[in-house]
């Protein structure tokens, strides 16, 4: 027996569907387009000499024998590239008392972090440089390193900015409702201190780029392995003096952002500079070890977090002070405190309390910046509230799921406000967990724990809900004064074959932004979706927008490849009627074919009425004009931000004499609205549920006492592999976003924003019965046994 | 334009490929010692490409036939240097013969790595938390070693000296290793705890065994990841010899691991706890081994 027909039966319906991605073929054949792919002719190679101390005064540098060296085009120290090179300075101004130092391509004279770049050499090769590089000689006088968040804080303590009284960037508090009385009346109060190590993106392709500085034309090309080249072309223009019009940014293939790629590093704005002062091409491309002390890290907190519930175990408040951490500057354009400032406000996200007090301390030290990175702030926040949860529970003598389904805002009260002040216009917490108990057969998990315990072996379960911040509007940054764009722009044209070309804002890279793209025009216009061509990444072809970042492309491009699909099919439609003296609403497309909209009767192809448009529009009535190019600008309006919600849940067992924990099964219930490819929802997913285990288990930049990264190398520094991760287990509750027609939300972070937290859960679960907890992420082998108490 | 002027690479070196052993070690002679022999290059590679070492000849031995190939020669299996890793797992002669090192192989490193690298280079680089070079003191083989003077044989338990540091004078090759027979009468046990398959393990162990029925006559068990260099335990052995394999024994073996190492301090792992994981490990391997491995 055959399925009842849906929507999906319908031809050209890709909303919905699983279909691949056009790209996938010509990526795993090896013909991506990578910028270390890429050579133009007389391109010259850049390479970096990096500070060997985490905070040193530079006293001299000796660049003369590495001039001298054949193949060497170029020497370059912070002087020589702040002539041209106007600084930044890592602030916004909704983030009231902030602070930052100015920032310049190369330190002029001192140092704030191991790894930092402080002479440019750009040579024939990069091998060449790279020889240089052995022939400077940097004299630096120690100075004290700030590095851990005690010292940073100490009064008294050496102060890494000058002029600053302290190390302190940024504070925020929030308070709402009657805390101190909650927690005075509380029936039961459970509180912990959680600590989150530094992790950083590790992405399969490094940072790259090319800039390339026309002085013939006043103008400058950069091939940018980045998220947002937008906001780079804005930025390369606003700092180097050359006019926007005359910036070109390209992003072509880009190898797994994160949100890594969306930052400005110093290597980057100097190799455009190198670029200027050569009037050549240059090429700088980070290797790995170079990434690990100069992308940007994540994380870093230190959280002290109480709950206030009553007898029944209601939860009446939360009480919360998070430290953070971000090394020496505050990244550029978009900060290093967006993290904190959503630890603090999405603490709580699914529950009903309104007593809510938080303050956050942002602190710098003498490390890489830390800033935006997957899921930025959720897993710590989730972590901790659903940490608090699992404890309360165990207070009051609850399961985790029951005090879960009691404290959930309910499904049917939306909209809410937070107590921290976001705006929820519809969630689904209560089905997801309903979903989740049955998805993962709880109570037979539950069942076979006990039994297993028994005979010594120490099983976990661990759930944890969490709220997902999705499609931003102005006020996360436009607001704060920051030039970047949370609107996004497309240009269609019916190509004179009768096919669709997409020009959009939004980005690819890797997670099949122009699939989705694809499919929502394909389904739209009604054309097979092979006849849809979606190009992105080029500021000089593409409009302006926000590209992609904070689970943005769906929800926001892919509303505006919508609006915009439906306007050019207005058109095509305004012709077909003319030509086929009809009205315009008697007609509709179907499979490229243009058909009466009622009997769906076949009446000519749509590239008859392309032919007809492009070469004989003699045959149209005087005075049409065809439109078959538009053009479409989106920016959210509503809610400025889309939440989307889920819970994960998993299974593992702790080898209680090794400390080793071992992922069994893991499980995740998410809504995203309308999901429109279940297949590249599903891996998104799974991805970010992989990065998230990562962080609960594995990844961690650790430090020595002198602010020297030890571990900066994939020999050490530990990334999720095949072999640990277990299987993943996906439902969907679709709750569509009304704001707007296509009614998707962001699915990028949601399984980062949870997986470290229900492991968290699940390990406690474990070694509970030996009366053991663990309160810091990652959860090593070593952390588990000191809980334990083993050695 | 090629790949030199993109990837990040070695200070410059000149290159010889040696047909002989003769050929290989006169090229180092003659480099004046300022050259490194290059076979799977696994450790080598990464090595130069970080610069941190600089040699100014490579002298390439992949296409010394004298070094291949794995034969017995009586009572013992001879094993050629350039032997793969992964050969350690499709030869039928290792599986016969030397079945401590068909166990142990799949845990060294991954595939891509298994492919390239070679037994001998292991062993003359004796990375003290890799697999192979803690068993061959497990498996008492003998190392042959060439150099200016001529060929010699040097026993495990001599050959690994400090970190890094070997019986291997400046210009030696390693061409062959040598395992005794596995016998009827003999077990073997390995294992591992690494946070990821294909790491560096924290802490393992490899045993080889000689029963009578179910005393144990002889046995020799090497651990890695524990010290400076791969590392037998002589008195966790001696508990055991004499005895059959039974709990109150296995834990006086454990016991004995705290005279028997000294780990060094790490930024990860502290000593105790590096001594705890190395007795935990010790009693399932052990376990293993009662229970016929």
């Amino acid at each position: 027996m055959s399925a009842p027909l849906t929507s999906l039966d319908r031809p050209n319906s890709y909303i919905g569907r699983s279909v691949p991605r056009p790209n996938a073929k010509r990526l795993l054949a090896g013909r991506g387009r990578y910028i270390s792919d890429l050579r133009l002719p007389r391109m010259l190679y850049a390479a970096f000499l990096r500070s060997p101390h985490a905070h040193a005064k530079i006293v001299s540098i000796n660049t003369d024998e590495a001039r001298a060296l054949e193949g060497v085009h170029l020497v370059a120290i912070g002087a020589d590239l702040a002539k041209i090179c106007a600084p930044w300075t890592g602030t916004l101004d909704h983030f009231k008392g902030m602070t930052s130092a100015p920032q310049l391509p190369l330190p002029l004279d001192r140092v704030v972090w191991a790894g930092q770049a402080v002479v440019a050499v750009v040579a024939e090769s990069r091998a060449i440089a790279e020889d240089a590089l052995e022939l400077i000689e940097v004299d630096y006088e120690d100075l004290l390193a700030v590095v851990d968040i005690d010292s940073a804080r100490d009064a008294g303590g050496p102060v890494i900015n000058p002029g600053s009284a302290n190390n302190t960037c940024f504070r925020a508090q929030l308070d709402n409702g009657t805390v101190d009385d909650a927690f005075a009346h509380a029936a039961h109060v459970v509180e912990e201190e959680f600590s989150f190590g530094r992790h950083t993106a590790v992405t399969l392709e490094p940072r790259a780029i090319v800039a390339d500085y026309d002085p013939a034309a006043g103008a400058l090309t950069v091939h940018h392995a980045t998220q947002t080249p937008y906001q780079f072309q804005d930025l390369y223009s606003r700092h180097y003096g050359i006019p926007e019009a005359r910036v070109r940014v390209i992003a072509t293939d880009i190898g797994g952002s994160f949100g890594m790629k969306l930052h400005v590093y110093h290597e980057d704005m100097a190799v455009v500079g190198l670029s200027i002062l050569l009037g050549r091409p240059v090429k700088y491309v980070a290797d790995r070890i170079e990434s690990f002390v100069s992308d940007i890290h994540a994380r870093d907190h230190r959280v002290r977090a109480r709950m206030a519930l009553d007898a029944k175990g209601e939860i009446l408040a939360m009480d919360v002070l998070d430290l953070t951490a971000i090394g020496a500057f505050s990244t550029y354009p978009r900060t290093s405190v967006v993290e904190g400032n959503q630890v603090i406000r999405l603490m709580g996200a699914p529950y009903r309390f309104k007593n809510y007090r938080a303050s956050l301390e942002v602190i710098f030290q003498n490390k890489v910046q830390t800033s935006q990175y997957r899921a930025v702030g959720h897993p710590i926040a989730c972590a901790v509230t659903e940490r608090l949860v699992d404890m309360a529970a165990a207070k009051v003598g609850l399961d985790p799921f029951a005090i879960r389904a009691q404290n959930f805002i309910a499904d049917d009260a939306y909209p809410q406000t937070s107590p921290t002040g976001y705006r929820f216009e519809a969630l689904s917490h209560q089905a997801s967990l309903k979903r989740l108990h049955e998805l993962m057969n709880y109570d037979g998990l539950r069942a076979e724990q006990a039994d297993l315990r028994k005979r010594g072996v120490y099983r976990g379960i661990g759930i944890a809900a969490f709220v997902e911040i999705t499609n931003p509007s102005p006020a996360f940054y436009g607001v704060g004064g920051a030039r970047i764009s949370s609107q996004d722009g497309a240009i269609l044209s019916l190509t004179p074959s009768g096919e669709v070309r997409c020009l959009i804002s939004v980005t690819e890279q890797g997670q099949g932004t122009e699939a989705i793209i694809n499919q929502i025009v394909a389904d739209q216009l009604g054309l097979g979706q092979e006849h849809v061509k979606v190009i992105t990444g080029d500021t000089e072809v593409t409009p302006h927008g926000g590209a992609t970042w904070a689970c943005r492309g769906a929800g926001i491009g892919g509303e505006t490849a919508l609006q915009a699909t439906r306007l050019l099919k207005r058109n095509i439609l305004e012709i077909a009627a003319l030509i086929l003296q009809e009205q315009p609403s008697a007609l509709d497309i179907i499979d490229g074919e243009l058909v009466d909209a009622g009997t769906r009767n076949q009446r000519m192809p749509i590239s008859e009425i392309a032919r007809i448009a492009y070469f004989r529009s003699d045959t149209l009535p005087p005075g049409t004009q065809a439109q078959l190019t538009v053009s479409h600008h989106f920016a959210p309006q509503g809610y400025p931000f889309a939440f989307t919600n889920g819970i994960q849940g998993c299974s593992l067992e702790v080898d209680v004499e090794t400390g080793f924990i071992k992922m069994l099964k893991h499980f995740i219930v998410e809504d995203c609205g309308r999901v429109i490819n279940p297949m590249l929802v599903d891996e998104q997913l799974r991805g970010g549920i992989v990065q998230g285990l990562g962080a609960a288990l594995f990844e961690e930049c650790r430090y020595s006492e002198t602010g020297q990264l030890v571990n900066g190398s994939l020999a050490d520094y530990l990334v999720p592999m095949p072999t640990e991760m277990p299987d993943i287990v996906i439902a969907h509750v679709e709750t569509p976003t009304a704001d707007t027609v296509l009614g998707a939300k962001g699915v990028g972070e949601a399984g980062t924003a949870a997986a470290s937290a229900c492991v968290l859960n699940a390990v406690n679960d474990a070694i509970a019965p030996f009366d053991a907890t663990i309160n810091s992420i990652p959860i090593t082998p070593v952390k588990v046994l000191k809980a334990l108490k083993r050695f | 334009m090629d790949i030199e002027e993109t990837a990040v690479k070695a200070r410059a070196f000149s290159y010889f490929r040696a047909a002989t052993i003769d050929q290989a070690l006169d090229a180092h002679a003659r480099a004046g010692d300022d050259a490194r022999f290059i076979a799977g290059g696994q450790s080598l590679v990464p090595a130069l490409s970080l610069r941190l070492q600089a040699p100014r000849l490579l002298i390439d031995i992949t296409h010394i036939d004298e070094m291949r190939g794995i034969r017995r020669e009586g009572g013992y299996l001879r094993i050629g240097a350039l032997t793969r890793h992964c050969e350690m797992l499709s030869e039928p002669l290792i599986a016969e013969f030397a079945p401590l090192l068909h166990a142990a192989a799949p845990f060294v490193a991954h595939r891509a790595i298994r492919n390239r690298g070679t037994f001998g280079g292991s062993v003359a680089l004796a990375d003290p938390a890799s697999e192979f070079p803690a068993m061959t003191l497990a498996l008492d083989a003998e190392i042959e070693i060439a150099g200016a003077t001529g060929t010699r044989r040097v026993k495990a338990d001599d050959f690994f000296l400090d970190l890094f540091e070997t019986a291997l004078q400046p210009g030696e090759l390693i061409t062959a290793i040598y395992i005794p027979l596995f016998k009827a009468d003999q077990r073997f046990a390995f294992d591992e705890l690494a946070r990821r398959r294909g790491d560096y393990a924290l802490v393992g162990c490899g045993m080889l065994a000689t029963f009578a029925g179910e005393r144990i006559d002889d046995i020799r068990i090497s651990f890695f990841s524990v010290s400076n260099t791969p590392t037998r335990v002589r008195g966790a052995e001696a508990t055991l010899i004499g005895s059959s394999l039974d709990a109150e024994r296995i834990a006086a073996a454990q016991a004995a691991l705290e005279g028997d190492l000294a780990p060094p301090d790490s930024d990860e792992v502290s000593p105790a706890m590096r001594l705890h994981l190395a007795r935990v490990l010790l009693g399932r391997v052990l376990g293993r081994l009662g229970e016929g491995a």
